[in-house]
């Protein structure tokens, strides 16, 4: 039993399981009163940026402020139809796994606008470099959810052939990049196909995605070192939703006053967003692709949110931290954020809405359906086992037919 | 045809490669402005502008994965690592990342990528500047390595590499940069003018990436090894008088398999060689695959040159590099079991 004083500070949350949560002394900037720089700004116009906190939705769902994208309420419904269906989607796919029909699950729910909102402030012609929890860019960019499903089952229609993880989705035409599952190695490069498109060209600008944990790596350093020198048109997101399984964003964070304040060092703007609001993830994704697509370089945003649910279904909160913290959570929930502003705009009812998760929940049944038809993990059909031997390299050398002929196949 | 040593050979690969492809570009660690500390991309900067040769930060991992990211747009990126010891940084990159996106993303995304890096010892380079790191690249599938050992060949398999559509890691010896050796410290230093793949055409050419060759063709031991210690070998079996046949690999993933075991089955007696620490070192896989394929026609155990399982010494670097008496002895005590 450890009874000493610990001889170095090792960082830990406020609460603990059994604790009552309370984030009354989080401060938090209010939404509507942070500045809008120019996209040809510099790092020292956004200082304050870093660790204050960027948002459009007030506490009355009011649009407030500079960062108002004044998107139309066709927009919005559309934005809240995508996070919709991915939380819908979430819960399905959470389920399926708990019997038995994929091996493995990754929800995103509380963090859909971070995802939906970028994705529709961006063109779906940038690329994106997601890590495992942006599903809600694929909805946004329309990929067919029967396609999603059949890579999580892993059966003969899975676009990767049984090769990855559910939820390390790849779809090259939709310009989603393979997730690698490996933490912060798409952020570098994401800088390389930046300066890619630069060197042809063409306007595209790419943005990646890392949790707060993955700040530590060193991949997040080389990426926006690699940015700042070549001024690549990147938007950097670290989504910090305040845990890395079950370590504490404190231990990758340590003394700095956010996760944004890292970008500054390196001369790249840098802003902290109100991560679950739809509208100032949308205005600073927007921002920051403005001035990537302009020549003025990269940005950095932290998205600050909560994750609601678990890491993944391997992984069981319930063991570091308290049950209620989601629901105390001071920026609420995306979902009903957005919701509750298109009502005060009385551009959306309680009616409309619950009519919109029927029908969204019908579509998932149904596809799920279609997608079960091509088989499944448990039961199969797989796709083909020679399979496991293609794809390795362009040609296939003697070693890799002679251990084929050694399986049988 | 021109004379050149394998600076000069690699920097015309480079050279033909970025007028013919637009697509190739090259960075590393003081490759830009200065041309590298090995001068292999000496000039190009000039040449082809600031945008297609230039200078990295110190990051191996983010020069990678600058690589991995422009090979995803369409480009062929060269990346140098200044030396092979360094390599380390980038290794997840690398393993985890550009070996494995045409697998993982089935065929969506390609890496069409060089690492090139000077490698191998000899140089007086102490443990941070010796190392052949050949075989933790070789354990992974969707690589390919490559080493050559002549001027030739060097730019040969510098252009067959680039226009590959697969990440090859390219490990140039540079104990042999400037001329072949033989494995003898205190010899006199030998120069690629007179030797005959120091003749180098200056246009456009490439030499197979899977195939290996016989560079001295001989009866009563075949040697297997790749790199500096080519020359060494051929320099032992002149010296010995012992008729060795010496196979040069070039490619090590995936190796020429079929020269091997010809040439085996034919002299009954095998050395597979490497300056790596001997566990677990590329040697080990020769090994394995030569009894495998060759057992019923060995006439003597396979016999291993290697470096010592310690790290590569600076003062007594030549107690630790296979040179040239390491090579005799082999070549004695396999030719002498009944």
């Amino acid at each position: 039993m450890a009874t000493s004083q610990p001889r170095y500070r090792v960082p830990a949350p406020k609460f603990r399981p059994g604790d009552e949560p309370d984030f009354s002394d989080l401060k938090l900037q209010p939404a509507g009163e942070a500045k809008r720089p120019g996209i040809d700004c510099s790092w020292k116009d956004t200082v304050d940026h870093a660790t204050g906190l960027v948002g459009a939705l007030d506490h009355n769902h009011q649009a407030v402020g500079e960062w108002n994208p004044e998107l139309d309420p066709d927009t919005l419904r559309e934005g809240l139809r995508h996070m919709v269906l991915t939380r819908v989607y979430d819960e399905r796919m959470q389920k399926l796994q708990r019997q038995g029909k994929m091996s493995f699950y990754m929800k995103s729910t509380g963090e859909e606008a971070v995802s939906v909102a970028a994705a529709m402030a961006l063109r779906d012609s940038d690329m994106v470099f997601p890590s495992y929890r942006q599903q809600g860019i694929l909805f946004a960019r329309g990929r067919d959810i029967v396609d999603m499903m059949c890579h999580c089952i892993s059966n003969s229609r899975d676009n990767l052939k049984g090769r990855q993880l559910p939820v390390h989705y790849t779809w090259a035409e939709g310009n989603f990049f393979s997730i690698s599952g490996n933490l912060g190695t798409q952020f570098p490069q994401a800088v390389g196909w930046a300066m890619g498109a630069r060197y042809k060209n063409e306007d595209q600008v790419t943005a990646s995605w890392i949790g707060d944990g993955t700040t530590a790596e060193g991949d997040f350093h080389g990426a926006l070192t690699l940015a700042s020198t070549y001024r690549a048109p990147v938007i950097f997101n670290v989504v910090n939703n305040q845990w890395a399984i079950s370590t504490f964003q404190g231990i990758a964070q340590g003394d700095a006053p956010s996760l944004a304040v890292k970008g500054l060092g390196y001369g790249l703007p840098s802003i902290r967003v109100d991560g679950n609001d739809f509208l100032a993830v949308y205005a600073a994704t927007k921002w920051a692709a403005d001035r990537a697509r302009a020549g003025h370089g990269a940005t950095l945003l932290e998205l600050y949110t909560y994750r609601a649910a678990a890491h993944s279904t391997s992984d069981d909160p319930s063991g570091y931290r308290p049950k209620e913290e989601a629901t105390k959570w001071p920026l609420g929930d995306p979902i009903e954020r957005l919701k509750n502003h298109l009502i005060g705009l009385e551009e959306w009812d309680e009616q409309r809405h619950e009519a919109m998760e029927a029908e969204l929940n019908d579509l998932v049944v149904k596809s799920y359906k279609e997608a079960e038809s091509y088989g499944t993990l448990h039961d199969g059909p797989l796709s083909p086992v020679p399979s496991i031997f293609e794809d390795v390299t362009a040609d296939t050398d003697w070693r890799l037919i002679r251990q084929r002929q050694d399986l049988g196949v | 045809m021109a004379k050149m040593n394998m600076i000069q050979a690699l920097n015309s690969a480079l050279d033909v490669a970025m007028e013919n492809d637009p697509n190739v570009l090259c960075f590393g660690e003081d490759a830009g402005y200065f041309g590298g500390v090995f001068r292999v991309t000496a000039g190009l900067q000039k040449k082809y502008g600031l945008d297609r040769c230039f200078d990295a930060p110190i990051n191996e991992a983010a020069i990678a994965a600058m690589a991995v990211g422009m090979a995803a747009k369409g480009l062929r990126p060269v990346a140098e690592i200044q030396f092979a010891d360094y390599i380390f940084p980038a290794i997840d990159q690398i393993v985890s990342e550009m070996s494995r996106i045409r697998y993982r993303s089935a065929g969506q995304f390609t890496q069409p990528i060089v690492v090139r890096s000077p490698w191998g010892g000899g140089i007086r380079g102490g443990q941070t500047h010796s190392m052949s790191p050949e075989a933790f690249f070789t354990h992974v599938p969707g690589i390919k390595v490559v080493i050559p050992s002549n001027p030739y060949d060097a730019k040969g398999l510098l252009l067959a590499s680039i226009e590959s559509d697969d990440p090859i890691i390219f490990f140039e010896p540079k104990r042999i940069y400037n001329g072949p050796f033989d494995g003898q410290a205190d010899g006199a230093l030998q120069s690629w003018a007179n030797h005959p793949k120091g003749e180098v055409p200056e246009g456009h050419y490439t030499v197979d990436l899977n195939k290996a060759e016989v560079v001295r063709e001989g009866s009563a031991v075949t040697v297997v090894t790749y790199g500096t210690l080519v020359h060494v070998a051929l320099a032992a079996a002149e010296k010995s008088g012992i008729d060795a046949e010496v196979i040069d690999l070039k490619t090590l993933t995936p190796y020429d398999i079929e020269t091997i075991s010809d040439s085996v089955k034919k002299t009954g007696r095998c050395i597979v060689a490497n300056e790596a620490p001997r566990t677990s070192s590329f040697s080990a896989e020769l090994a394995a695959q030569i009894q495998e394929d060759c057992f019923w026609s060995l006439e003597a155990p396979i016999h291993r040159i290697a470096g010592w399982d310690t790290p590569y010494p600076h003062a007594h670097e030549w107690s630790y590099f296979p040179g040239q008496q390491r090579f005799i002895n082999a070549m004695k005590s396999v030719t002498e079991t009944v």
